[in-house]
């Protein structure tokens, strides 16, 4: 503590060099922490996911749907408890900039499956009493300005033409994971209008007793529509949420490239610059050894150099990364999960301290093993 | 008193006997100092002459416990420094030994106070007694109207007190001076040697000094000359008369 002046002395020496070395850390860990929004927008679904939850889509495709005829048979397979079904209905809200996933439900059985979304009990009912009724994740709602009554028009892509809801009712997600930018309407309004694939559902979602019973109820369904017209695909919510990922590419592989790039460039940069700072007062460095100041010390000050420049730039860095995290999504809907768990603030702010530490240890190890007699002789 | 030959002087405190110092430089063996014997007692301002490459710096390195002997051994106030380990004799300088260079080498991102109160940092010292034995310092120099000035604020001068405070400011039991005047002016630098006279002769500071300058060795209570690492010649001057 006696030394802090003489520490933040040599890192006011050069103002401008200390600010830019600062401004890299800042830079990467900035970077670090969208990254880590991007991995996390992607993995949330895989990470949240339960394993108690199946779903049952058609073998061929899943933009092949099933019969409704399927539900009450699925229903009688041991160990399903709850079922429910749903279409995806491609749509957007005013222009095409505006897209939301857009589902149509089974109301009866919804809520009983996906039992993380909470709705306001006199929300749902009135949702319920009005077939052109909608339910909105409150994020959607504050990004368009709605509120409950609004006349919402939606222009449909698959199922063409102009529809037209009522907002009922808004929910939110008990999990911070959970994705507050859906658009659910009635099925059964859904499936009166549609002028195909009437009867049909897109796929379905079912809750089972015990996750140690996920394989054998799903080796149990498909079994039960082998070899019929509409043949299943059942696995636990967590394998198809991961398989969606992974048909995007393997976006964990690249975020980690771009990352390792990043901080390896950052490790090049601070340790350069450390480098400089150390041969730039070789004298002073001997001139301290010489009136007694041990090896040890002059190790530690550099290092400690080293890691005030990582903890500021880190600290800056992923501070700014978790603002713009707390403004949401800014692509519009791609990336509706954004955010920046403290979690990872601290094992940002530790890469930056581990960078930092690496980047300093062979300037400081040069300055600890620095012969007082040959550097005085310097001019 | 100061003694060459080599015989005991109980009352002696730097005790030098038979060191030899050599370097390597790539094939060829460079022989610095050369069987080299000498006493120095307490209080005693010594000057060390003699042409470059002569082993003056060498000599007062190895005296300050920066350097090694290659053979010979090194007594200064009964403890044998030659055989000290380097962490020892780290601490042992920071202990023993106030060193003033020619080219002041103060810290620039620090003011004159935090410059001289460097070697206290080291100690015990609560942060009021430490602030104490640096205005006593500064004010001992000269300097006490400039302790929140930075090195770039002072004159060549001014700088040199400064080190010279930040020398003596742990109260060691010898000061070392490397061309002390080298880069001062003949006013400053007359400054600076009789602040130097004042420290030995009122405080009875035990000071060795080398330069290349006679009017500044005449300053010293005995000038040794060196020449290819031997002592030549002894003078005693009237300084201290």
């Amino acid at each position: 503590m006696k030394h802090l002046h003489i520490l933040f002395g040599n890192l006011a020496r050069k103002k401008v060099r200390t600010a830019l070395t600062v401004g890299s850390f800042a830079v990467a860990m900035f970077l670090f922490g969208i990254l880590v929004v991007v991995r996390l927008a992607f993995q949330a679904g895989v990470e949240i996911a339960g394993l108690d939850r199946l779903i049952i889509i058609n073998r061929t495709s899943i933009i092949q749907p099933m019969p409704l005829a399927h539900r009450d048979r699925i229903q009688r397979v041991p160990g399903v408890t709850k079922v429910t079904f749903s279409n995806w209905f491609g749509g957007y809200y005013q222009n095409e900039k505006n897209f939301f996933p857009i589902f149509s439900i089974d109301t009866d059985s919804w809520l009983g499956v996906y039992n993380e979304f909470e709705v306001p009990p006199e929300q749902w009912k009135a949702f319920t009493e009005d077939r052109e009724g909608a339910i909105v994740g409150e994020k959607l709602v504050e990004r368009y300005g709605w509120k409950l009554g609004d006349r919402i028009p939606i222009k449909g892509t698959i199922f063409a033409g102009n529809w037209e809801f009522n907002l009922r009712g808004i929910y939110k997600g008990t999990r911070q994971q959970d994705d507050p930018t859906q658009f659910w309407f009635h099925w059964k309004y859904f499936d009166e209008r549609k002028e195909f694939q009437k009867g049909m559902a897109g796929w379905y979602t079912l809750r089972i007793d015990n996750p140690d019973n996920a394989v054998r109820a799903s080796k149990a369904i498909d079994q039960l529509f082998a070899n019929s017209p509409y043949e299943t695909k059942t696995e636990t919510e967590r394998t198809f949420a991961a398989n969606w990922v992974k048909q995007m590419g393997n976006i964990e592989f690249l975020i980690l490239s771009i990352g390792t790039v990043v901080m390896f460039t950052l490790l090049l940069v601070t340790g350069n610059t450390m480098a400089i700072s150390v041969r730039e007062r070789v004298r002073e460095l001997a001139v301290l050894k010489a009136i007694g100041y041990s090896d040890r010390t002059v190790l530690t000050l550099i290092m400690l150099e080293s890691l005030v420049i990582a903890a500021l730039g880190g600290a800056v860095g992923l501070g700014l990364a978790k603002l713009f995290s707390l403004r949401g999504d800014p692509t519009g809907g791609i990336l509706p999960i954004f955010y920046l768990p403290n979690i990872w603030l601290l094992y940002g702010f530790a890469g930056a301290l581990v960078i930092g530490s690496i980047a300093g240890v062979i300037p400081a190890v040069s300055a600890m093993r620095l012969r007082v007699v040959e550097a005085l002789r310097r001019v | 008193m100061v003694r060459v030959d080599g015989e005991n002087n109980g009352r002696a405190l730097i005790q030098v006997r038979n060191i030899d110092m050599k370097y390597r430089r790539g094939s060829e063996e460079i022989h610095v100092l050369q069987g080299l014997s000498l006493d120095v007692a307490e209080g005693e301002f010594v000057a060390f002459m003699g042409p470059s490459g002569s082993g003056k710096t060498t000599l007062l390195n190895l005296i300050g416990g920066l350097d090694t002997p290659t053979s010979g051994s090194i007594r200064v106030g009964g403890e044998e420094i030659s055989e000290l380990s380097s962490a020892e004799l780290t601490a042992w300088r920071a202990r023993n030994v106030g060193f003033i260079f020619q080219m002041y080498n103060l810290l620039p991102v620090l003011t004159a106070f935090q410059n001289v109160e460097l070697p206290l940092l080291l100690t015990k010292l609560s942060r009021a007694d430490r602030r104490r034995h640096v205005e006593a310092a500064l004010s001992l120099v000269g300097l006490e109207d400039r302790m929140k000035h930075y090195p770039s604020q002072l004159s060549g001068g001014q700088g040199q007190r400064v080190a010279i405070a930040r020398a003596i400011v742990a109260d060691p039991t010898f000061l070392l001076c490397d061309e002390p005047t080298g880069d001062l002016d003949r006013k400053s630098a007359h400054e600076i040697l009789d602040l130097l006279t004042a420290l030995s002769k009122e405080h009875g500071k035990t000071i060795l000094m080398v330069t290349h300058d006679p009017l500044a060795a005449e300053h010293a209570d005995t000038i040794l000359h060196l020449d290819k690492g031997e002592l030549v010649e002894t003078v005693r001057t009237e300084a201290r008369v």
